[in-house]
């Protein structure tokens, strides 16, 4: 039925300087149901939710309410036209009263009836069965009710249209049940939902129907039921269940026994890590996989302690130590290149020797410094080494290009000759000489005795470099895979969190 | 339907309100017994809010834009100005009082209007835009005229002369004379302020949407509140009242002079903390803040009774305010969101729901 039909998005375009943010995406919302957007992180998915709420402008393409052609200059217009929006960042003021956060903003007159706006507060809360008071204070509420909450106000601001832009990322497995229900409530009344996420499990749990897009681009529209979590992952990453490739694994298996270089044992950090038990041995090089947003990256800042450290035991060598910021873990042979190059790890407008000698400095301590003649011998052997193209060691790094950044981020972290190396993303972003050049590195660091644990988002360039693969979903470690096990359909069957067939 | 009869967790605004009360009282009761002859007399309970009804106006406009989540250190330069102003222009040839409470509301509304056009919609920070401001103030005051200067207009004598006498509550002074009760203008000026402003913030929208603006402004925005307009109209109150808290202070002193007012802001800001108004913006309460004044005021009287050298005074404020401080932000720690390190016994209960 056509009538059913609230939101039709079709053609969008969206381009930033440099990237093509959404090409020729169609998107069609029907009235009471839940629409699932997926995708991996910077597939598009905010890009498409900000052109319809009018945060962006979209280049092309139409957009349809009920009929209605429409383009929206401000989230205050979209809103006020019934698309509500409830964003991951929960948007209200937590110093108001829960009824003044859901009706500042909107009120007309120059004096406020309290009486009058907690009744009608408690009306909407009692309505949608939302366990808080209109009196409390908002900081007072669990996320989870402040999530509601915001919900409770864009209803009430007649919304046809409702979208939760990550809604549960911060919410516990409970609270995630509560706005379950009260999702399902207002698919009830007529609501049409756009549930934006990339927790697989949960997209199963509510939705009626999904819509990938991958890469700005959009892969396809499913009904929920006919898509198996596998084959919803293969969307997502782009990868074909039957396209499995014969990798030839460079990198012969660790040998294992001995102590392991190094241990955890539940680690968890405060960038949301749930607790995780890891080892590398001596020589092995390992890696973290999963979609993008899936936690791996999280997992690795835990160990260098690039996020606060909440729980966990750290043995290395056998020996139990703790990490409780960057320089500990550099002081014990650990080295992490990060996956944001610019933001983490280059000094930008700093030379290339600065930015080399930068780690080895900071253990040798800042008041001894090197000399000028040293910290020169030092560059220039790791420029000749790694084969850095830049005109001299005193060229500001900025001006290098992105696959000689890294390089010379990784020759920083060579300089302190490090036990353990942990590569987050080394080769984004680089060309296809370089990264196959970092690659080779990787392995011949390894047959060198040094530890790697290798993250990238190429499948392909995993299964060249790592002997054993940790698989993650939703910031858990859902499996392990080495040897024979380490194919593109495994990985894929694993991250789907389906039980593995042979594929 | 049925009511829920569990107590409301306290909003911050109104906790640290109450701590602020409850020092005040713990302090005037210090003083009601340790120096009775002043303290269990009327009259100096009276004058507090008499002579220092300036400071009180300061306070309240200086809370208004600190919960908004900005500061104003040009109140005190403004008011000084405008001292000076009116004293020049009452005794000049066109002199009226009715022209010098213009002139005085004039200037407070043009230095809060140009200070909030600039911090709400150039985005430029309230600290410098405001201590520009207080030089510019002070600049102006100097350039005007340099020496005190004295308001000898007939019409202005009576109306600083003019109070309010209750003859019902008097006191008794040493000599058996009866001395009737004496409001002064100054004080009903400073409590018509506390009194709207305190609803402003409290009925109005204006207010509300403050409050909203200096708890999370990028949330404010979205709520659909117009964020820069709101800052606006703060930072415009706040020199409204520098004007007016100006002109109370010529009223009381009778005189411009290049030292009117100077360090007002300071302990406008003082204050405003004490009485429980985050420097962080969205907490704070209307009637904290003159309660707050009268705090750092009767802590002064204290010190003057006990004979203790002034010097001191400026000692104990300090350590006053930093107590108060650290009482704040260990407050809004305790309560913000879930802190684990701390002991069972120093968390405050929160809605566990």
């Amino acid at each position: 039925m056509p009538n059913d039909i609230v939101l039709e998005m079709r053609g969008i375009c969206k381009a930033f300087p440099g990237v093509r943010a959404l090409q020729d995406v169609d998107f069609t919302l029907r009235r009471g149901e839940i629409h699932a957007l997926m995708g991996e992180n910077g597939a598009g998915k905010s890009t498409l939710i900000k052109t319809l709420t009018g945060v962006y402008q979209k280049d092309s393409g139409q957009i349809d309410i009920e009929g209605r052609r429409t383009a929206f200059r401000s989230p205050h217009e979209a809103q006020a036209n019934g698309v509500g929006t409830v964003y991951q960042e929960i948007m209200l003021c937590p110093n108001l009263s829960v009824a003044e956060n859901m009706f500042i903003g909107r009120e007309k007159g120059v004096f406020v009836s309290w009486r009058e706006m907690n009744r009608r507060a408690g009306i909407i809360l009692d309505g949608l069965s939302i366990p808080a008071r209109p009196t409390q204070q908002l900081r007072s509420c669990s996320l989870a009710v402040q999530q509601m909450i915001a919900i409770a106000r864009a209803v009430d601001m007649q919304c046809k249209i409702l979208i939760l832009d990550e809604p549960t990322s911060s919410l516990d497995e409970d609270e995630v049940q509560k706005l379950f229900a009260l999702m399902r409530e207002l698919k009830e009344r007529g609501v049409g939902i756009i549930f934006v996420t990339h927790f697989l499990d949960q997209v199963y749990q509510v939705s009626d129907r999904i819509t990938v897009l991958r890469n700005g681009e959009l892969v396809g529209e499913y009904e929920a039921e006919k898509l198996p979590q596998v084959e919803l992952v293969s969307k997502m990453m782009g990868k074909e269940l039957g396209d499995v490739e014969k990798l030839k694994n460079l990198k012969e298996a660790a040998e294992d026994g001995g102590t392991p270089v190094f241990e955890a044992e539940s680690l968890s950090s405060a960038a949301g890590v749930r607790p995780y038990d890891f080892h590398i041995q001596k020589g092995e090089v390992n890696g973290f996989t999963g979609l993008l947003g899936s936690g791996r990256s999280e997992s690795v800042r835990a160990i260098f302690a690039a996020d606060k450290v909440t729980g966990g035991n750290v043995r290395i060598n056998g020996k139990r130590i703790r990490i409780r910021k960057p320089k500990d873990a550099m002081k014990r042979g650990i080295g992490y290149l990060p996956e944001d190059r610019k933001g983490d790890g280059l000094i930008a407008d700093l030379s290339v020797r600065e930015n080399i000698v930068l780690a080895l400095q900071t253990m040798h301590g800042f008041f001894r410094p090197f000399s000028l003649k040293k910290a020169r011998a030092f560059a220039d052997e790791y420029i000749a080494l790694l084969n850095i193209k830049t005109p001299s060691s005193d060229t500001p790094v900025h001006s290098l290009s992105g696959g000689n950044q890294q390089k010379v981020i990784l020759a920083r972290w060579l300089l302190i000759h490090p036990e353990y190396l942990i590569l987050d993303e080394p080769t984004r972003g680089i060309d296809v000489g370089t990264k196959v050049e970092i690659q080779r590195l990787v392995l011949k660091l390894a047959s060198e005795g040094v530890s790697v644990t290798f993250i990238s988002s190429e499948i392909e360039e995993m299964l060249r470099t790592c002997s054993r693969l940790i698989v993650m979903r939703d910031r858990n470690i859902v499996g392990e895979l080495s040897g024979e096990d380490m194919t593109q359909s495994k990985i894929m069957h694993t991250i789907a969190g389906e039980v593995t067939q042979n594929a | 339907m049925e009511r829920r009869k569990r107590r409301e967790s306290i909003s911050n605004s109104n906790l640290l309100f109450l701590i602020s009360l409850v020092i005040f009282v713990a302090m005037y009761t210090v003083g009601f017994f340790r120096f009775p002859t002043s303290f269990r007399n009327l009259q100096t309970f009276v004058d507090f809010f008499n002579n220092n009804a300036p400071l009180i106006i300061l306070t309240c406009g200086m809370s208004v834009v600190m919960i908004g989540g900005g500061i104003d250190i040009s109140v005190g330069g403004v008011t000084g100005l405008v001292t000076m102003c009116c004293a020049v222009f009452l005794n000049g040839r066109a002199g009226s009082v009715a022209g010098s409470i213009f002139l005085a509301l004039g200037i407070g509304l043009a230095f809060g209007a140009l200070q909030g056009f600039l911090v709400s919609y150039l985005h430029i920070q309230p600290f410098i835009i405001t201590l520009a401001g207080m030089f510019l103030a002070n600049g102006l005051l100097t350039v005007i005229h340099k020496d005190p200067i004295n308001a000898a207009l007939p019409a202005f004598l009576k109306l600083r002369e003019a109070d309010i006498k209750i003859q019902w509550l008097g006191t008794v002074n040493r000599l058996g004379n009866f001395i009737p009760l004496r409001i002064s203008y100054c004080m009903i000026i400073a409590l018509v302020v506390v009194t709207v402003i305190a609803v402003l913030m409290k009925w109005s929208r204006f207010g509300r949407n403050l409050y909203a603006t200096g708890g999370n402004s990028q949330s404010a925005l979205m709520l659909g509140i117009n964020v820069k307009r709101t800052k606006f109209f703060s930072y415009v109150l706040c020199g409204l009242l520098s004007g007016v808290a100006g002109y109370v202070f010529i009223m009381q002193t009778g005189a411009g002079n290049v030292g009117n007012a100077s360090g007002f802001e300071m302990k406008a800001i003082a204050s405003s903390i004490i009485g429980g108004t985050l420097l962080t913006g969205g907490v704070g309460n209307m009637i904290g803040s003159p309660i707050g004044a009268l705090s750092l005021l009767v802590i002064n009287e204290i010190i003057r009774s006990a004979g203790i050298n002034s010097n001191y005074q400026a000692i104990i404020s300090g350590l006053l305010l930093c107590v108060f401080i650290v009482l704040q932000s260990l407050v809004v720690w305790i309560r913000g969101k879930g802190s684990p390190t701390l002991p069972p016994w120093l968390q405050f209960k929160r809605d566990s729901r």
